[in-house]
């Protein structure tokens, strides 16, 4: 099948970026959307072209890296989906694909579709961790958990830190983000020690990132790839309204 | 030349050994420890726990990665799980069994003293785990729950859905962004490491590049911690990562460290086959995959019906046949040639004919699909996704592909290799793995050596090390600049008609065909001129566009080929002067009349490591040899049947 990309093209964060318009030809519907890029940007190299920098790595749905806007949805039209795992069947021949970086003050793009999301790792330093140093654990098995607590903190915890929840938006928050991190460790009895002091650190730093306040319009967890749920703010909600009192 | 192997294996009984060794080696004084700067490049499982490890000790710790965050790094797609002798099962495991399976699952090619290391701290690294909010799987009652892995016949494999890897990582990263806040790690994310940089014999720092603004930087340090990880890319088709890249071990090589057992590479039997040129990565189904799940082929030749189409009585389910025992969990490298030989007899099923079956018709049967969904939901998920098939409804099709390294950078027992200071974890490091690694081995090891081991032994070289101070003006650190500066400019603006990819994909064919599943001395030699023809017209015709001075993937990755076809070349070198089969390296030459590994005990009972004595423009290296000597497992033909 033959596409019409309109693509991101910007050379760096201090500079205005603009779409580009690239054809893709001969695309099999085979193909990982990021192995059409893949092509597209082989023959860029060959007609002399700089290629379009994007952020990739596993390519398996797991390491987060893949960060791109496709029509206008974080990571495609596919639900619970990264980029890297969307495939070109999902596309008819002859359609127009414009792709774009996350957009989101916090996340300022680096170059064409790679942003900086350095912002999260600080949000996780913030509190993101249960305080325990390496030699200092008990047996494993010493305390139960509770099937359904486990289950939970998994579900929470299978949050991958790709963005897309920022990205979707409209107030580019952070707070699906900040609350699978918060509602993980709090569901774990290790961790509920420093829940209270965890939570209120954690959205203090996203503040001072920048990100904008949650509506609560549940965009973030419908194009989280994780499908990381919506509860999961509300519980991080009870939680601040805890510490604060 | 300059280099000998010396292990230092502690004296004393094997189980002994650790705790004699602990105590006997040298330590440093709590309030020195933060004078000493260790710098740490990669931050995948080795490298996160390490960090934090080392932090949570006093030390000044560096961290270097080359994503945006730490928390990127390969690790984190392990799926199936990791490893511990806890026998919660009650199923007759115990350290000792975890040591005879790993040592007999690598084809008694590691060192016994390791392995038992390993098997002793792997019951630590779970504890450690829960205690940092891993949410491993649980059973009703909330304790942890297990299940089998291939080469073991008890359930000592603790898991957290197929997401294993990712949440140890987590927890790894989360602990190291803990000392992070504390002000002991400083993290330098988008950093590759471009050399090491040795003053008076000793690792003192690293030079790397800065991957957004180009610049090159020097780093100096105390230590320096290779946690780098795999070279399976080499072969441009693997599990690996995209990213996933040899360079810093191998600028580790060139500067002296002397790289072991390059060529035992594992083969994974079960990954979603190649669908076409395009082709960028292979994808892993988790080994956790075989426990429920039945492989089989036609019985007859070119049979095209439709899997469900074919009766029970025409299906050939082969590891059951051949290995009655173990059946469908059979070792990597064991159930990988077996695919390999259907697909020779011409049995292979799909369009390509490199696929077999993976079946969980009889498993949803028996357990229900409920069942089933709960352990595999999200790899039936992956599956669909990727192929389009729906595993509830038809079997999967796998085929075998490049997975893990056995082979890395030459460690004695404290993990240091042979440049004092210069310490390797992980899958970067050759130690514990032999000729084969055991499924759920691999997060085993990682955090085995960054949480564990490298805490107990790093101080013992930093005692009494006697470092001079320096800074980054000093000449070593000038003059690695100015190589890497050089090396860069040669393949910037190149202007030929290839682009890198290229390059790399006709590597990976040369690799695969030579130096993949069974490999010939002919083959061999055809694949050392190969690639020997294909570096020097890489120099000439590969076309690398852009400036070096923002983000360009392009560099990146020329920089990175320019290492795989050095590498390449010594992996085909190491095969040939193996003359034997062991583990994942199957000489078709050396195998028993029922097509299995014959290995060569008083020949090649030994670590293979090479010293570089080479120049950029001529590869050279020097074997040395250490003796592998098995005092508690006794050598025996493996067998699974």
């Amino acid at each position: 099948m033959n596409l019409k990309l309109k693509i991101w093209r910007q050379k760096d964060s201090q500079t205005k970026g603009q779409f580009e318009e690239v054809d893709a030809k001969g695309v099999n519907p085979d193909m990982s959307f990021l192995e059409m890029l893949d092509v597209v940007n082989e023959d860029m190299v060959k007609t002399g072209k700089e290629p379009v920098a994007f952020d990739h790595d596993c390519r398996e749905g797991i390491c987060g890296s893949c960060s791109m806007v496709i029509n206008g949805d974080p990571h495609g039209p596919q639900k619970g989906t990264t980029t890297c795992q969307l495939h070109m069947r999902t596309f008819k021949d002859g359609d127009t694909i414009h792709i774009e970086p996350w957009r989101a003050t916090s996340f300022p793009v680096v170059r064409d579709l790679i942003v900086d999301r350095s912002a999260f790792d600080r949000i996780i330093t913030a509190g993101g961790y249960i305080s325990v140093a390496t030699g200092n654990a008990q047996d494993a098995n010493a305390i139960p958990v509770p099937k359904i607590d486990a289950d939970w903190a998994f579900n929470a915890a299978a949050c991958i830190g790709c963005g897309a929840c920022v990205a979707a938006c409209k107030n580019a928050s952070a707070m699906l983000f900040v609350s699978a991190k918060t509602s993980h460790l709090g569901a774990m009895p290790q961790g509920k020690i420093e829940q209270e002091k965890r939570v209120s650190n954690m959205v203090a730093q996203m503040d001072a990132e920048g990100f904008g306040a949650c509506t609560n319009t549940g965009a973030c967890s419908a194009a989280c790839p994780k499908e990381i749920k919506l509860e999961n703010i509300a519980q991080l909600n009870r939680d601040l309204v805890k510490s604060s009192v | 030349m300059g280099i000998t192997l010396d292990s230092k294996i502690p004296e004393g009984p094997i189980a002994e050994k650790w705790n004699k060794h602990k105590f006997d080696v040298k330590l440093v004084n709590p309030s020195n420890k933060r004078k000493f700067k260790v710098i740490v490049v990669g931050t995948g499982l080795a490298g996160a726990s390490a960090s934090s490890s080392l932090s949570e000790l006093g030390y000044d710790v560096h961290a270097f990665c080359i994503h945006d965050s730490p928390r990127r790094a390969h690790s984190i797609a392990a799926q199936g799980g990791i490893n511990a002798a806890k026998n919660y099962q009650n199923d007759g495991d115990s350290v000792h069994r975890l040591f005879y399976d790993t040592v007999k699952g690598g084809d008694f090619r590691s060192r016994e003293a390791n392995v038992f290391r390993l098997a002793q701290v792997s019951v630590d690294i779970i504890d450690q785990a829960v205690a940092q909010g891993v949410p491993f799987a649980r059973d009703y009652g909330g304790l942890l729950d297990n299940r089998s892995f291939g080469g073991a016949q008890v359930s000592r494999t603790f898991y957290a859905r197929g997401q294993t890897g990712q949440q140890l990582l987590i927890g790894a990263y989360s602990s190291m962004m803990k000392e992070v806040d504390r002000g002991g790690v400083k993290l330098h994310t988008r950093r590759e490491m471009l050399d090491l940089v040795t003053v008076d014999g000793k690792a003192r720092g690293i030079t790397v590049r800065n991957l957004i603004t180009g610049e090159i930087e020097s780093h100096t340090a105390d230590a320096v911690l290779l946690c780098s990880g795999g070279y399976g890319n080499v072969f441009f088709l693997s599990t690996n990562a995209k990213n996933s890249n040899c360079t810093a071990a191998w600028r580790a090589h060139k500067k002296g460290a002397a790289f072991a057992n390059p060529c035992f590479t594992q083969i994974h039997p079960t990954c979603i086959p190649v669908s076409g040129d395009y082709q960028s990565k292979l994808t892993l189904m988790s080994e956790s995959l075989r426990n429920d799940g039945r492989i089989w082929v036609p019985k007859e030749k070119g049979d095209k019906r439709k899997p469900v189409d074919i009766p029970e009585d025409e299906r050939d389910y082969y590891l059951e046949r051949v290995y009655p025992s173990f059946g469908n969990l059979a070792p990597r490298d064991v159930a990988s040639r077996q695919a390999k030989y259907r697909h020779d007899e011409g049995k292979g099923v799909g369009a390509t004919g490199k696929a077999v079956y993976l079946d969980f018709k009889d498993a949803i049967g028996r357990l229900g699909k409920q069942t089933i969904s709960e352990r595999y939901g999200n790899l039936f998920q992956m599956y669909e996704k990727i192929t389009g098939d729906n595993p509830y409804k038809t079997p999967m099709r796998i085929y075998p592909a490049v997975h893990y390294t056995m082979g890395g950078l030459w460690v004695d027992y404290n993990l240091q290799s042979t440049i004092p200071g210069l310490h390797v974890l992980g899958e970067a490091n050759f130690s514990d793995h032999g000729a084969n690694r055991l499924g759920a081995s691999a997060l085993m090891q990682g955090l085995a050596d960054g949480y564990f081991v490298i805490p107990a032994t790093l101080g013992n070289y930093l005692a009494d090390a006697k470092l001079e101070k320096l800074d980054e003006n000093h000449e070593a650190f000038k003059n690695s600049k100015t190589e890497v500066e050089e090396r860069l400019n040669k393949l910037l603006h190149s202007n030929g008609t290839k682009t890198v990819d290229e390059f790399h994909k006709e590597l990976g064919h040369i690799m695969w065909d030579y130096v993949g599943m069974s490999r010939t001395q002919e083959g061999l030699e055809k694949a050392i001129k190969e690639i020997t023809t294909l570096r020097e017209s890489f120099y000439k015709e590969v076309r690398v566009p852009g400036e070096a001075n923002y983000k360009n993937a392009e560099i990146e990755k020329a920089m990175r080929v320019a290492d795989f076809l050095e590498l390449g070349q010594l992996m085909a070198q190491d095969a040939l002067d193996r003359a034997e089969s062991c583990g994942g390296h199957f000489r078709y030459e050396f195998q028993t009349s029922e097509g299995e590994a014959k290995r060569n005990d008083a020949e090649f009972s030994h670590v293979s490591a090479y010293e570089f004595t080479g120049s950029d423009t001529a590869m050279n290296w020097q074997l040395h040899k250490e003796n592998l000597e098995f005092k508690n497992v006794k050598l025996a033909t493996r067998s699974y049947k």
